[in-house]
């Protein structure tokens, strides 16, 4: 179907059914309950997996493809968000200029950045783009502050000309809109004790999900593809076969920092406002761990690493004492005050903690990060050709490299 | 083989789970935003959700977790627990201690990371996913003016926490924005006369700036308050936000002509870039025939705490201190006290203050429509929550209170006791006009209720 083999068919497919109905499974537990905690079903968490997942799935396209390992790419997803709250203020509060824009301005800055970076490799590379990426981030913070607004963030305003739109409404900005339907608009339905939000949003971040997913794949498909993971494999021979390989891996960085920049623009599409954190390192870092956890390299990895991460910001990070204690209510205190002492560290301010334990283990346990963990659970149901060779499997699960 | 009859065999649950699933998914109750008549998160149950969104991780994690815990002292209060606090020095008697409009308070929180995005995000699923009906806190300008925008957006009250910044009320103010603590104009102004009594009116003035937002705003306000009262501005220099050592920034005022050295510098900051000055030996110089001075425009027990013994001496200004000997700052410190065992920071006051302003907002308006509670609060005139005399401004939603001139004390004799009062500046003296200069280009725009 598209043009994709079967097996992409079915991941393509998968992919779309778990995106089309995420607001229903991500929302297992009925309000109200003590595992209502748990819940990840509201718009805001939602529209983020997605546009993160966009963000990483860009980022494999250059690090799981060419092994070039960008440190900056958060610098992109600046841009595009700037450029993006930019057409808000000055054209219209539709998002398809913003995100367009986004893309072409992120597009662009790639190009310089990756023109210069990619003049080396390795670890030079790395560091070449980090610096870089922090330079914007200060220049955005201060400098740049006429464009950027520093440190409070690029916001709109009620003055904002806006000179496709209206400048506001009744006193108010008016609201991010797809050709009038707004962004934040969104519609319950509650089912017995479950209540889920399927709000307008979301589901156009999952258009645009879905998109970039399919030209992700056919992109890891593609003979481009294939030369991308030559450069990989070998760039030096690659090289000295008479390959220019540079033209080849300055577009894989251009598209993924298109793709960044098109997770900018969604960002700023969703909530407009673009503030500099978005670019500074630690932003860049949290992409390369999102593609490392799911998985460098894979298809889907990447979306469920940047899910995972985002999971853990938003959910952990959001439970306190007072909740830990509703849940130990029915112990004796003692046992309770022992149990809320042990998981303190792990909760509210120590979701960084959690964070960093689980990644440890994911390393070094599933090097292949979740992706592999799938396939180790999958190898489990396969049916297996003679019980000598599933001995050898289960051996041999240290990998070579 | 078994001797009771079963009730239910696994088929009969099959089935009856089936039927039942049909029969809740029968009467399915389809809403939107758009439709509902009354006003976002609109609490219907017997309690009542407010979101606390604190810096818990970052530079500003010691002022979070004491926000925090005043929250925490807050709700206790308004649901009827502990001495009461403030609220029985509270001027309006519309609080019970029976939670807001009968309803107990329950609260969340969330960690903003002091990041704008962080902080959204975190106020996000308070309002999507736990129904809060009011976000507060924020110990960070940016953080605050950018949640303020965002509620605004959704349609609920924010009422800022620790934000020292002009813009959160003058040009990003918002109709569903409130601000209790001061800001850097009124520093400016309350200074200005404490500082030409100490150090005369001929001064030269060099300043080092954070480089961001807050740093420009408090630059500006100094400066131009002692500019009005003679003094001249040698010259002004950014520093990075995130630099540790200041040395490189302290020399050439050494070799300026400069007899006052001005560091609008906040939290981490201002405790190292004090200490190099100190290190260089510029409290010792002697320039244009006067000692050389150091000044910190806005000052924190935390910061205080941090820099040490180099504080002493040293003149800045704050919103609120423990050792007010009033009956409201009283009875905070001391319910504070029993609780936590130590004294409240200025941060705790003020989003203690926050808390009750509007639950008692609520209270008066006789609902949580943020439309009414914007109504009840402008132009409220209270007392007894520490400050004096209060009023919450109409027009761009800040609170005109007196404020503390404070200087680092000679001869401390606790940890906590590092600050001492050198003038309560009234309130009067440091009113501006709404659009006054500093503050101009913005607009409140209308409230929102969110439906």
């Amino acid at each position: 179907m598209l043009g994709l083999n079967k097996k992409d068919t079915s991941l393509f497919l998968l992919v779309l059914a778990l995106v089309v109905f995420a607001p229903l499974l991500l929302n297992p537990f009925p309000e109200g309950s003590e595992l209502a905690q748990f819940n990840a079903g509201y718009p805001d968490l939602m529209q983020r997996f997605l546009i993160f997942g966009i963000f990483a799935v860009g980022f494999n396209i250059l690090f799981g493809l060419t092994g070039y390992l960008s440190f900056g790419h958060a610098a992109f997803l600046g841009v595009g968000s700037y450029a993006g709250v930019w057409m808000m203020k000055l054209l219209t509060m539709n998002v398809i200029p913003a995100i367009f824009m986004s893309v072409v301005f992120a597009g662009l800055f790639s190009l310089l950045v990756g023109y210069i970076s990619l003049r080396r490799s390795g670890i030079y590379f790395s560091i070449l783009t980090l610096a870089f990426a922090q330079m914007s981030f200060s220049l955005a913070y201060s400098v740049l502050t006429p464009i950027t607004n520093g440190e409070t963030g690029l916001q709109l305003a009620l003055n904002d000309p806006r000179v496709l739109g209206v400048s506001q409404v009744d006193g108010s900005i008016p609201a991010a809109n797809f050709f009038g339907i707004a962004m934040r608009d969104s519609f319950e339905l509650s089912m017995g004790g479950w209540l889920f939000t399927f709000n307008a949003g979301y589901y156009l971040c999952a258009v645009v999900m879905m998109v970039a997913f399919y030209v992700a794949i056919r992109i890891f498909r593609s003979p481009f593809g294939m030369m991308l993971r030559a450069v990989k494999s070998n760039q030096q021979r690659m090289n000295f076969t008479g390959l220019n390989s540079k033209p080849y891996t300055l577009a894989a960085f251009v598209i993924s920092g298109m793709y960044a920049g098109l997770a900018g623009g969604l960002m700023v599409a969703m909530d407009p406002l673009a503030g500099a954190e978005r670019m500074q390192w630690t932003a860049s870092g949290e992409v390369v761990l999102m593609t490392i956890l799911g998985g460098a390299g894979t298809l889907i990895g990447p979306v469920l690493g940047a899910g995972f991460i985002k999971y853990c910001e938003n959910i952990f990070s959001k439970i306190n004492d007072n909740i830990l204690y509703d849940w130990f209510a029915g112990l004796p205190e003692g046992l309770a005050d022992f149990l809320v002492f042990v998981i303190h560290p792990f909760i509210g301010k120590g979701w960084h903690l959690t964070l960093g334990i689980m990644f440890m283990l994911i390393v070094i346990f599933l090097p292949g990060g979740i992706m592999e963990g799938f396939e180790r659970i999958g190898r489990l149901f396969k049916r297996k050709p003679s019980s000598g060779e599933s001995v050898s499997a289960k051996t041999s699960t240290t990998p070579a490299e | 083989m078994t001797l009771i009859r079963k009730p239910f065999s696994r088929r009969s649950i099959l089935r009856a789970g089936a039927a039942g699933g049909i029969g809740l998914a029968a009467p399915t109750i389809f809403t939107s935003n758009a439709w509902s008549a009354g006003y976002l998160n609109e609490p219907t149950g017997s309690t009542v959700t407010l979101g606390f969104n604190v810096p818990q991780t970052g530079p500003y994690a010691d002022e979070g977790a004491d926000e925090l815990r005043a929250y925490q002292l807050a709700v206790e209060h308004l649901n009827g627990g502990g001495d009461g606090g403030m609220l029985t020095t509270f001027s309006s008697k519309a609080l019970k201690g029976n939670g807001i409009l009968g309803k107990k308070v329950e609260f969340v929180t969330g960690d903003t990371q002091t990041k704008s995005d962080a902080a959204r995000a975190s106020a996000k699923s308070m309002i999507e996913k736990d129904g809060a009906i009011m976000i507060t806190g924020g110990s960070s300008s940016g953080v605050a003016v950018a949640v303020q925008a965002l509620c605004q957006e959704a349609g609920v009250i924010f009422m800022a926490g620790l934000t020292h910044s002009n813009d959160t009320t003058g040009k990003d103010r918002k109709a569903n924005g409130f601000r209790h603590f001061f800001n850097s104009y009124m520093s400016g102004a309350a200074l200005a006369p404490v500082l030409k009594n100490a150090y005369g009116s001929d001064r030269k003035a060099y300043h080092l700036t954070a480089d961001y937002n807050w740093g420009y705003t408090t630059e500006q306000a100094v400066k131009e308050s002692t500019e009005a009262m003679g003094w001249e501005t040698v010259e002004t220099v950014k520093t990075p936000l995130a630099a540790t050592d200041f040395s490189a920034y302290i020399t050439p005022v050494l070799q300026s002509d400069a007899d006052v050295l001005v560091l609008n510098h906040y939290g981490g900051n201002m405790v190292n870039s004090l200490t190099n000055a100190v290190q260089f030996g510029l409290r010792d110089k002697v320039v244009n025939g006067k000692n050389f001075e150091i000044i910190v425009p806005l000052y924190s027990r935390l910061m205080a705490k941090g820099a040490g013994a180099n504080v002493k001496g040293i003149f800045g200004s704050t919103n609120w201190h423990w050792s007010l000997t009033d009956e409201g700052s009283q009875a905070f410190v001391r319910s504070f006290g029993q609780k936590y065992g130590f004294p409240p920071s200025q941060a705790a006051h003020t989003t203690y203050v926050q808390a009750l302003l509007y639950a008692d907002a609520c209270e008066r308006a006789g609902t949580f429509n943020p439309c009414g509670v914007v109504e009840a609060l402008e132009g409220f005139e209270f007392d007894g929550l520490g400050n004096g005399k209060t009023l919450y401004r109409a027009e761009d939603h800040q609170c005109f209170k007196d404020v503390l001139v404070v200087k680092g004390k000679e001869n401390p004799t606790s940890e906590f006791d590092l600050l001492e009062i050198v003038e309560v500046t009234p309130a009067e003296q440091v009113t501006y006009a709404p659009d006054h200069p500093q503050f101009a280009g913005g607009a409140l725009g209308t409230c929102n209720p969110g439906a």
